[in-house]
């Protein structure tokens, strides 16, 4: 695999788990439990849409065939998605956004820290502002699950089913291919698995304090980063893309 | 000597209230006012309030589809400035003495309104566009005047969610601007949803002056700087070129310029629809209050975890200053 198609490749993994997970934020607006909660999760949409717009945006220059981000947005099917199952799951309670988030951002942090050093000035620039970013959703979903572990009997019953239920896709975040071989060993990429131990840290740092654990059942779902999704992803991007493929090739 | 005997007495706080209101001063959460001016108060800012959070409903609505990832990003932002708007103006009102609690219940409850523009669907992504350079233009044609309203912390509200406002009027016109210069469908949803908020939008700003149960008292007051009409005026004739410019056709049979006036003159609004609407019969009444509702109910084990969260960190800290 040359360098370039490992690139593009890399930066739709990166690109889309930003893109899928703020598409399921943007649906959350005005139902969440308070109009701050509104406000927060806006802000963590935001970001990520705009993690998931650089991320598209460089991997249709390198790509270098005329793409542009909604072109690779709206005109992929499933298969062509490469981001990790963990994304495609549903928002489900307040309890469930918050374990899908914690997840994301227990990954995120260390992964766009190390990027922020990649020899690509380029991706370097985006993970580090990234990394800010990521940094502020992680204190934000560490507090919840803290405050709903240890709240009420209730909070505390589904902030464990939520665990539960996202446990499973966590795997996908960290299976690697011959596409970060090939950048890991240039200094372009980040191996995900080098910060696995960083991850596992935060989690179990955060689990424990809001006295909640992680599932026995080892089980685990990956497959994301090959286009081998779960079913709910193709649900998902018909409302994404429905109307840009109903109108081809004008402006918006 | 009578003379001398009021001014070591000063000016009762009825007479104060009148001076500070003479004088075109603010009146501050701290200052004596009538009963009637507080009431009239929570509830035109309630109502207010009420709206912005309502209105992040039909927006919020194509968040999901937007065509583009720009797109979606500025609507996103968009739709949280409104639950910023909210939550500032539930802290102006709360400054009379009523809670964002309550206020809540009155909302759910029915017995507080919010703008009933709000009850109209959003069928097309033009209507995006057409909320934010309709509905929009109208609030800020509204907004402008109420950065004058007497109550202070109310006008200062007022000046700043202005400033967003014109922001996302500008962004809703853009919209609007590159649907007219599209494709021909682009066109027909540009001019369709043109046609479905524009009469929508002029009665938002309330019923005519001599049907307004408020407009009197609440002038005399401060509260509102200009009438309905007077304000509904300037909307159309800002409005007017703007539709011009877009190429779109303003669904107005009688709309004519009027040399004389100065102004557009514009044919007469269905206010019996109007009311109709204002009575919970509009298009989206009940989905808009079940939706919040619903919101409200299922976060409900939320608020309540983070409430016995914080009490026990709570007595965690007193048992360890004990």
């Amino acid at each position: 695999m040359s360098t370039s198609a490992a690139l593009f490749t890399y930066l739709l993994r990166l690109g889309d788990d930003n893109l899928v997970l703020g598409q399921q934020l943007g649906a959350l607006l005005s139902r969440m439990p308070e109009l701050e909660s509104d406000i927060a999760v806006a802000n963590v949409c935001l970001d990520h849409l705009g993690q998931a717009r650089n991320f598209l945006t460089y991997a249709a220059e390198v790509e270098g065939a005329g793409r542009d981000e909604d072109q690779l947005a709206m005109l992929r099917d499933e298969r062509g998605f490469r981001n990790a199952v963990l994304m495609e799951q549903p928002n489900g309670d307040f309890a469930h956004t918050m374990a899908r988030q914690l997840f994301v951002d227990a990954y995120q942090v260390p992964l766009y820290e190390g990027l922020s050093g990649s020899v690509d000035d380029r991706l370097a620039g985006i993970a580090e502002k990234a990394a800010k970013e990521a940094r502020y959703h992680l204190r934000h979903s560490c507090t919840w699950v803290v405050r709903l572990g240890g709240g009420t009997e209730e909070s505390h019953r589904r902030m464990q089913v939520a665990i539960d239920a996202m446990w499973p896709f966590t795997s996908d975040l960290f299976a690697a291919d011959e596409v970060e071989a090939a950048l890991v060993a240039d200094g372009l990429a980040v191996d995900p698995v080098s910060i696995r131990p960083r991850f596992d840290t935060a989690v179990n740092g955060v689990l424990a304090q809001a006295g909640l654990r992680l599932p026995e059942d080892p089980y685990q779902r990956i497959g994301g980063r090959q286009g081998l999704h779960t079913e709910l992803l193709g649900h998902l991007l018909p409302e994404l893309q429905a109307l840009y493929r109903a109108n081809p090739g004008v402006e918006w | 000597m009578e003379q001398s005997t009021v001014t070591a007495a000063g000016p009762t706080p009825a007479e104060r209230f009148d001076q500070l209101i003479a004088a075109g001063e603010k009146i501050e959460p701290r200052d004596w006012m009538p009963e009637a001016y507080r009431r009239t108060m929570i509830r035109q800012i309630a109502q207010h309030a009420h709206s912005e959070v309502i209105g992040q409903q039909p927006e919020g609505n194509w968040i999901t589809r937007a065509p583009s990832l720009r797109r979606k990003a500025i609507l996103v932002a968009k739709v949280q400035d409104e639950a910023g708007h909210g939550l500032y103006l539930y802290s102006a009102c709360e400054t009379l003495g009523i809670s964002r609690d309550e206020l809540n219940d009155l909302l759910h409850q029915g017995r507080q309104k919010y703008s009933s523009i709000f009850n109209y669907p959003t069928l097309s992504w033009a209507d995006v566009g057409a909320i934010g350079w309709l509905v929009d233009g109208a609030a800020i044609a509204n907004q402008v005047a109420l950065t004058r309203t007497s109550y202070g912390p109310y006008a200062r509200a007022m000046v700043r969610v202005c400033k967003e406002e014109s922001f996302h009027q500008r962004q809703g016109f853009e919209i609007m601007m590159t649907l007219a210069r599209g494709s021909e469908a682009q066109r027909e949803m540009a001019q369709d949803a043109l046609n479905r908020w524009w009469w929508p939008s002029l009665a938002m700003l309330g019923p005519p002056d001599e049907q307004s149960t408020h407009t009197e008292q609440s002038m005399q007051w401060g509260i509102k700087v200009e009438t309905n009409d007077e304000i509904r005026q300037k909307f159309v004739d800002q409005t007017v070129p703007q539709a011009q410019f877009l190429g779109l056709a303003v669904p107005d049979p009688a709309l004519a310029w009027n040399e004389e006036r100065g102004h557009w003159d514009f044919g007469e609004i269905d206010w019996d629809a109007f009311w109709e609407v204002v009575r919970g019969n509009g298009p989206c009444n009940r989905e808009r209050l079940a939706h919040k509702v619903k919101a409200w109910e299922d976060g409900a084990w939320v608020r309540e975890a983070a409430l016995a969260h914080a009490a026990k960190q709570e007595g965690r800290g007193l048992a360890a200053t004990a």
